[in-house]
């Protein structure tokens, strides 16, 4: 199963080498990755997504803990949470197909934030599955370039993840 | 200096100098290292103190060695010293050595200066990173006004909760004698995202109690986290409580003493037939720092099928990661085990018989009985005309160091011979490469703890494959005058991998023999300096072994060199893919017929 896991760590030089040496080391898999300072900054907030199940899951998150620049962890997907996804998407715009995208990027409701003669690229939020719906929809036929941010998560309420 | 006002002006120092004064600050004896370019001005800065002495080795990988042992020996972490590049990747082997087997040591390295760091420069590596996947946590200096707090907080994290090594890496700017920062050492340290578990659960220690007393054939599985966590004594005085037998990993021998005849040995791949059973027929198992590694699991799938598992661990990965526990306790093992007698003790007195007489008098004669049927052989004795077998060559030197030797050894069919036969009647006694398995640790190993004992009786159990692996510390032996004494089991041969080959790949020695080959081990220690002794027929086993651990060479390294047979093999041994209780018992036998005597 798909897990979110969010880490508060330490804004230092080579914490977050850690985090990933120890997924390469144990061989735990990595879907996904963002991480960025907080409005503390001295704190990083990591997201990644993994697959395991629950007994993996608890060993990684056991193995986070012990790094001694881990100062939280939590699995969003134990309880409520938002999850959000940003893409890029660069895609061939010509003749007929440019309408069609532009619709297609507006049920989505994408944004097209560049356009040449030929080309469009468009921007959208939202969880991964949705941005895996629209690059289905857009076609392999027309697309130049994805970029996507990794899954970035918070929980629903008024749970809070603070050092 | 000595009026409280001179106390509140911080001196101004350099960063070697600091380095240096945090060391003696922080209670070091003795920094195990070797010189080179980037470490100079911290070398140069040990020159002019007298505090904390340090030892000049022959090899970087050595100096691990000793400071690991010395860690193990005393419950002190253990300081290691080398420059940047060869000089830090030769000190990855010790490092990673130490982290397996959860030993506190604190690592400084030397570094190119900040402004070459990436540059490709000489003697340059990112320490850091290589170390990464085998340190606790690791620095990189980069200031020197940091290295005080910098090394208060290795020496926090490399002795509390689970330790471990933890590396410093120094640049060489940072320790520039011209360079100067207020030197004020840091008393306590805090870090947020560190809180090691303290306490454990006190429900979790009541259902502990409630499991053991109700239990019909309960057992202890104790392991290295007693010897490290000093809780020798609450166990052994619990398993007293108790009554039940116990069984010790490797890495936990001596937490409980083994000449007793509640210990059934060393449980697992080597283990005894007696300790394998009673695991396997177990209903209650009570872990205690304790890991299930997979040399004493056998086939986790297939493990100790009716027992309900009490695992006692500080460190939360460890628990059910190999094995789910029905009770898990995360703490240190002494409070654990503190609070778990204070339990035990008021339940008794409320109900004296809550532990099953009849239950415990049935599983004691299941236990005499596997004993009789299949336990070690203590007994055999060397017969003139015969070859020396090495379980016999362990029992003389059991004999002739009255059982209170340190012994450490180094990784092999004579490391599993000694954990067999010498009945470690003490922790921090046996001292060996449990988890990394690490051959040629046993001489600087035995060299380490002989600097922390110096009057002691110390004793390397080794094979002439681990030995010549770091034997050139037999030259530091000599500067500093250390009275270890060598036991070389040559069996001419890399005797485990030939056992394995002989068992599993239709006896085909591919690499594993080199008899034709070996050095004469007495020349070689005289050239050394050292006095050599061989042995070669059964009949002067004994009378070697009293010479070496005579008076008249108490203060010499002796070097006893004892050819054994080479075609002996180890057993018990654990038969792969089984369970605890499937068991080669010799080459012809296992434990699987005769319906598991």
């Amino acid at each position: 199963m798909r897990h979110i896991i969010a880490v508060l760590l330490e804004n230092e030089a080579g914490a977050l080498s850690r985090v990933i040496g120890l997924f390469a080391q144990r061989n735990y898999n990595i879907e996904s990755l963002t991480v960025a300072p907080t409005e503390d900054e001295t704190l990083s907030r990591l997201t990644l997504t993994t697959l395991g199940d629950d007994s993996k899951i608890e060993q990684i998150i056991k193995h986070l803990y012990k790094l001694v620049e881990v100062v939280k962890v939590v699995d969003l997907s134990d309880s409520e949470h938002v999850e959000r996804e940003l893409l890029l998407i660069k895609v061939r715009a010509e003749g007929a197909a440019r309408a069609e995208i532009k619709r297609t990027c507006d049920i989505f409701r994408g944004q097209v934030v560049d356009v040449t003669s030929s080309s469009y690229t468009v921007q959208l939020s939202g969880p991964s599955d949705k941005l895996d719906a629209f690059v289905r929809a857009i076609g392999k036929t027309t697309i130049l370039e994805v970029v996507r941010s990794g899954v970035s998560g918070i929980s629903r309420g008024d749970k809070v993840l603070s050092a | 200096m000595g009026t409280d006002k001179s106390r509140d002006v911080a001196e101004q120092l350099s960063g070697g100098d600091m380095l240096i004064r945090a060391l003696q600050d922080s209670g070091v004896e003795y920094i195990f290292g070797y010189p080179g370019g980037s470490a100079l001005h911290i070398y140069d800065a040990i020159f002019r103190q007298q505090k904390v002495e340090h030892i000049l080795v022959r090899h970087e990988q050595a100096a691990t060695h000793m400071a690991d042992a010395y860690a193990r020996a005393t419950g002190k972490p253990g300081v290691v010293l080398v420059t940047s590049g060869p000089g830090a990747t030769n000190a990855i082997t010790g490092i990673a050595t130490a982290y397996m087997d959860s030993i506190p040591m604190v690592v400084i390295s030397g570094q190119v200066p900040s402004a070459l760091i990436g540059t490709d420069a000489f003697q340059e590596t990112d320490m850091v990173g290589i170390s990464r996947p085998v340190v606790k946590h690791s620095f990189l200096i980069k200031d020197c006004s940091e290295l005080p707090a910098v090394v208060k907080k290795a020496f926090h994290i490399a002795t509390t909760g689970r330790p471990g090594p933890v590396v410093i890496d120094v640049p060489k700017d940072t320790t520039d004698p011209d360079i100067t920062a207020a030197y004020e050492f840091p008393r306590s340290v805090t870090l947020r995202s560190y809180n090691p578990a303290v306490r454990g659960n006190g429900r979790q220690i009541r259902k502990a109690v409630e499991i053991l007393l109700g239990a019909k054939r309960p057992i202890i599985y104790s392991g290295g986290g007693v010897i490290q966590g000093n809780a020798a004594e609450l166990l052994t005085s619990v398993t007293r409580t108790l009554g039940c037998p116990i069984t010790s990993t490797l890495m936990g021998l001596g937490g409980f003493p083994g000449d007793d005849e509640q210990f059934l040995g060393m449980l697992g791949m080597h283990g005894t037939y007696e300790a394998n059973m009673a695991m396997h027929h177990a209903d209650a198992i009570f872990a205690v720092g304790a890991r299930f590694d997979d040399r004493v699991t056998n086939n986790p799938g297939s493990f100790c099928p009716d027992a309900k598992i009490i695992h006692v661990d500080v460190d939360p990965a460890s628990i059910s990661k190999i094995i789910p526990a029905d009770v898990p306790i995360v703490g240190q093992v002494h409070n654990v085990l503190q609070e778990l007698q204070d339990i035990l003790h008021l339940e008794l007195e409320k109900q004296p018989e809550a532990i099953d007489a009849q239950a415990k008098a049935t599983w004691w004669q299941q236990i005499r009985d596997w004993r009789e049927a299949h336990g070690l052989d203590h007994e055999q004795r060397p017969q003139p005309g015969k070859p020396i077998l090495p379980q016999m060559a362990v029992q003389a030197v059991y004999k002739a160091t009255g059982g209170n030797a340190y012994v450490t050894s180094d990784v092999g069919q004579h490391q599993m011979f000694a954990a067999q036969y010498y009945k470690f009647a003490e922790p921090r006694r046996w001292i060996n490469s449990g988890g990394l398995g690490t051959m040629g640790f046993g001489l600087p190993a035995a060299m380490g703890v002989q600097f922390a004992f110096p009057d002691a009786t110390v004793v390397c159990i080794t094979g002439e494959g681990s030995f010549m692996m770091n034997m050139q510390e037999l030259s530091t032996c000599l500067q500093y005058g250390l009275p270890v004494k060598i036991v070389n089991l040559n069996n001419q041969a890399l005797g485990m991998v030939k056992q394995w080959q002989d068992m599993q790949y239709g006896g085909r020695h591919s690499q594993s023999t080199y008899s034709d080959s070996l050095p004469d081990f007495k020349t070689l220690v005289e050239a050394f300096g050292h006095v050599g002794i061989k042995v070669e027929r059964a009949e002067d086993l004994e009378p070697a072994l009293t010479q070496a651990f005579s008076p008249e060479l108490k203060n010499r390294t002796v070097f006893v060199d004892i050819w054994v047979d080479p075609e002996e093999h180890v057993y018990p041994m654990a038969i792969k893919g089984g369970s605890m209780r499937d068991m080669y018992l010799t080459k012809i036998t296992t434990s699987q017929q005769g319906d598991y005597i």
